[in-house]
């Protein structure tokens, strides 16, 4: 056919091209361009009319505060602050209501099978293992989310995300990096995976990959809650009742800030050493402020946010609990396989300020960050401890229990927020980079940061005898 | 590629962006627009569906798509990442250009924000000069309103030659009648005669030096007119998506056969 015609016809356009080229016709590129803008301005004063008496200078002037030197920083704090003030407030009242009534259930499960005479082990998976994994990450995530989720979608309906961005712009070029990844940062905070595909927006493959390998330092959805929750029953709990909610909410403010600082220093080494390279630019248009759609709001942040992180969970965390239960009821020797497990980490894990269980609790968590929590928490219910855990302040009382410090907690945070990214989102990476060699290094690079920092302040603590 | 099928002409559809269509006679609509001008919201209020819509530049980074029926036809909405302009400096730009070029949908709505109309008219003018079949959508007209600015939609339609709507998408306001003027223009029962970009005197007569040269070697498939000022400007990114679009043949057989294979 004219295959060959058609590869003909392509050659001349190249030799066409080229010999513009030479001619040193391109400068003609800023007439072409000029002459369009001139038209359209044309078209636009014959048919816009103005009024010229009321002018509305209110979202400039908003503008200027939100993205100034000096107070565009200091507000996102606060807003972030805020924000996690809500959730955390909030929360605690309908958590404790979902953890009673589910575990109230649990108890009417476990009659039943007693009535039935259903064998121990089944009994176990199903109720000990399934049904209390699948009641907690219900009860200890579904209210923060509820609150969390349509607060941060009102700021991204607000317009307020994009000025985040904006004052995050020239950090992200100054550390060597494009500009636009200061928006897919921000994606990241709903999900790495998203944040990750977002990275498309990046033309630059050196930039793209940067921001690729640097997303998940910013907290998702599945890692809020863990956040969330530990803030809340630990740093709100040294500082006095009247203040714990505030110190809490201010604690996960922090961390989101050391999540972006790691973020940029990161993303800075790579651009001077493996990814190496000028930063291109680009220019974000600040959108206009918009009065915001509540009721799309609640739809979205209910049905796409809420929903979806909460049924990737349940999914993620029946089989996960049933597994964990498995691993922490069968026996070789006198111990349980977790344990084993657990204690083949147990000397490393102390190294760097952590416990086996918490260690097991993370690699078993691989498939989703939301459910680390939960199956710590079997982890060291199935070691004999008799609290029954019927309210977040049990939670507590289970983690003393079982040896935690300030430095036990801080630890599990810092470890959670910079450790390797769940398995969404790197086999999200491999489709997106294509690379197994870049995969890999986004899952062990973020590993060694988290080991390294843990085990410097685990070090320092235990040297100045804090702990 | 044969004429054998005449359908064909929407197997690159298929091939290329990957839109598949149900029927031969499903029609396909672009959705273009600036960023942040509610073109996720017209997306989600004629499609129903709940494509997130955020207000921020950069959001939607693939073509989403959604379906609607309207009158008799079945329309499939393919909506476009937001640009300010089709000259690819991004690859945002370069996605919708090549495809309102190389997909050739039965229609394009660009939608504008009635706020800045200004700055969203060079992309209207840079996709009327790739097509003809337009329709152009003056979204926010609620917002001009409460700024109290004032946009003769007439006036415009006069003066560009293609039919516009002002629209509130969030409350509905003008999605019928939008809906309405893409039947028309889609099915061609109404034509349109798009305001031609004139350019300085120079840039004009280089075009008509290239015309010749360039109507003989693409053969009534692209615009001469428009591939010449694309080589003027040296736009290095045209040429790999011509070569892309047109001369990959390697399987044309197959792609035939794909196209052929919808089951009306």
């Amino acid at each position: 056919m004219n295959v060959n015609q058609g590869y003909q016809s392509y050659k001349e356009l190249i030799t066409i091209q080229n010999e513009l080229y030479e001619e040193g016709e391109n400068e003609l590129r800023d007439s072409i361009v000029s002459s369009i803008y001139m038209q359209a301005e044309e078209i636009a004063n014959k048919v816009v009319e103005r009024d010229q008496t009321k002018k509305f200078y209110w979202d400039k002037k908003l503008d200027d505060i939100l993205t100034s030197k000096y107070t565009g920083f200091p507000i996102m704090f606060l807003i972030l602050g805020f924000v996690f003030w809500l959730t955390v407030t909030g929360a605690n009242y309908p958590s404790a209501v979902l953890a009673n009534v589910l575990f109230d259930i649990e108890g009417e499960l476990t009659n039943w099978f007693m009535s039935v005479n259903a064998p121990e082990w089944i009994h176990g998976m199903l109720i000990l293992g399934v049904y209390r994994t699948l009641a907690w990450v219900v009860s200890v995530m579904l209210p923060p989310m509820a609150i969390f989720f349509p607060c941060f979608t009102l700021l991204e309906d607000l317009g307020y995300l994009p000025r985040v961005a904006f004052n995050l712009d020239k950090l992200f070029k100054k550390a060597g990096a494009h500009g636009k990844q200061s928006l897919t940062m921000s994606m990241g905070f709903g999900c790495n995976a998203a944040g990750v595909i977002a990275c498309r927006i990046i033309e630059s493959p050196r930039e793209r990959l940067i921001a690729m390998l640097t997303n998940n330092f910013v907290p998702c959805n599945g890692r809020f809650p863990t956040l969330i929750a530990l803030a809340t029953i630990f740093v709100g709990g040294w500082v006095g009742s009247q203040y714990s909610i505030f110190a809490a909410s201010l604690f996960v403010s922090f961390l989101v800030l050391i999540g972006i600082g790691v973020t940029l220093l990161v993303s800075w080494a790579l651009s001077k050493t493996l990814l190496k390279g000028v930063p291109s630019s680009f220019t974000l248009e600040l959108p206009p402020y918009r009065r915001p759609q509540f009721g799309r709001i609640i739809y979205t942040s209910m049905i796409d946010r809420t929903l979806f992180v909460l049924s990737r969970a349940v999914v993620v965390a029946a089989p996960a609990g049933l597994v964990t239960w498995i691993l922490a009821n069968v026996m070789i020797g006198n111990q349980s396989i977790l344990a084993h497990g657990a204690g083949f980490l147990q000397p490393f894990a102390h190294l760097i300020g952590l416990d086996g269980f918490i260690l097991m609790a993370f690699i078993l968590g691989l498939p989703a960050n939301e459910i680390v929590l939960p199956i710590l928490i079997m982890s060291y219910m199935s070691k004999g401890s008799m609290i029954e855990l019927d309210s977040i302040q049990a939670m507590k009382e289970l983690f003393i229990a079982n040896g935690w410090t300030w430095l036990t907690t801080l630890n599990v945070m810092l470890f959670s927020l910079l450790h390797y990214p769940c398995a969404t989102t790197l086999w999200t990476m491999k489709k997106e980079s294509g690379s197994t060699k870049w995969t890999l290094f986004g899952a062990i690079m973020p590993t060694v940061i988290a080991v390294v920092v843990l085990l410097v302040i685990t070090q320092v603590v235990r040297l100045l005898g804090l702990v | 590629m044969s004429l054998m099928c005449k359908s064909c002409s929407k197997a690159v559809l298929n091939k290329k962006f990957n839109i598949k269509l149900n029927c031969h006679d499903d029609l396909v609509i672009a959705l273009a627009g600036n960023p942040n001008v509610g073109k996720s919201t017209v997306f989600n209020a004629l499609t129903g569906l709940n494509q997130h819509t955020g207000n921020w530049p950069g959001k939607t980074v693939e073509n989403a798509r959604g379906n609607y029926k309207h009158k008799d036809k079945k329309f499939v909405l393919v909506d476009l990442p937001g640009t300010y302009s089709l000259l690819a400096n991004s690859v945002e730009e370069q996605v919708a250009r090549d495809f309102i070029c190389f997909g050739k949908p039965n229609a394009t709505i660009v939608v504008t924000d009635a706020t800045c109309l200004e700055r969203n008219l060079n992309l209207v003018l840079q996709v009327m000069e790739l097509t003809d079949k337009v329709i152009l959508c003056v979204n926010l007209m609620d917002e001009a309103k409460r700024k109290k600015i004032k946009v003769d939609i007439k006036g415009l339609e006069k003066e560009l030659g293609i039919p516009v709507v002002g629209t509130t998408a969030r409350s509905g306001e003008g999605l019928q009648e939008l809906m309405d003027q893409v039947y028309e223009i889609a099915l061609g029962f109404q034509t349109t005669s798009p305001r031609p970009l004139v350019y300085t005197p120079d840039v004009e007569w280089k075009i008509e030096e290239l015309t010749p040269k360039l109507v003989e070697l693409l053969e009534g498939k692209l615009n001469p007119r428009w591939v010449a000022l694309r080589l003027i400007e040296g736009d290095p990114t045209i040429l790999d998506s011509i070569r892309n679009f047109l001369y990959d043949d390697k399987d044309s057989n197959a792609q035939e056969e794909v196209a052929c294979i919808y089951e009306c």
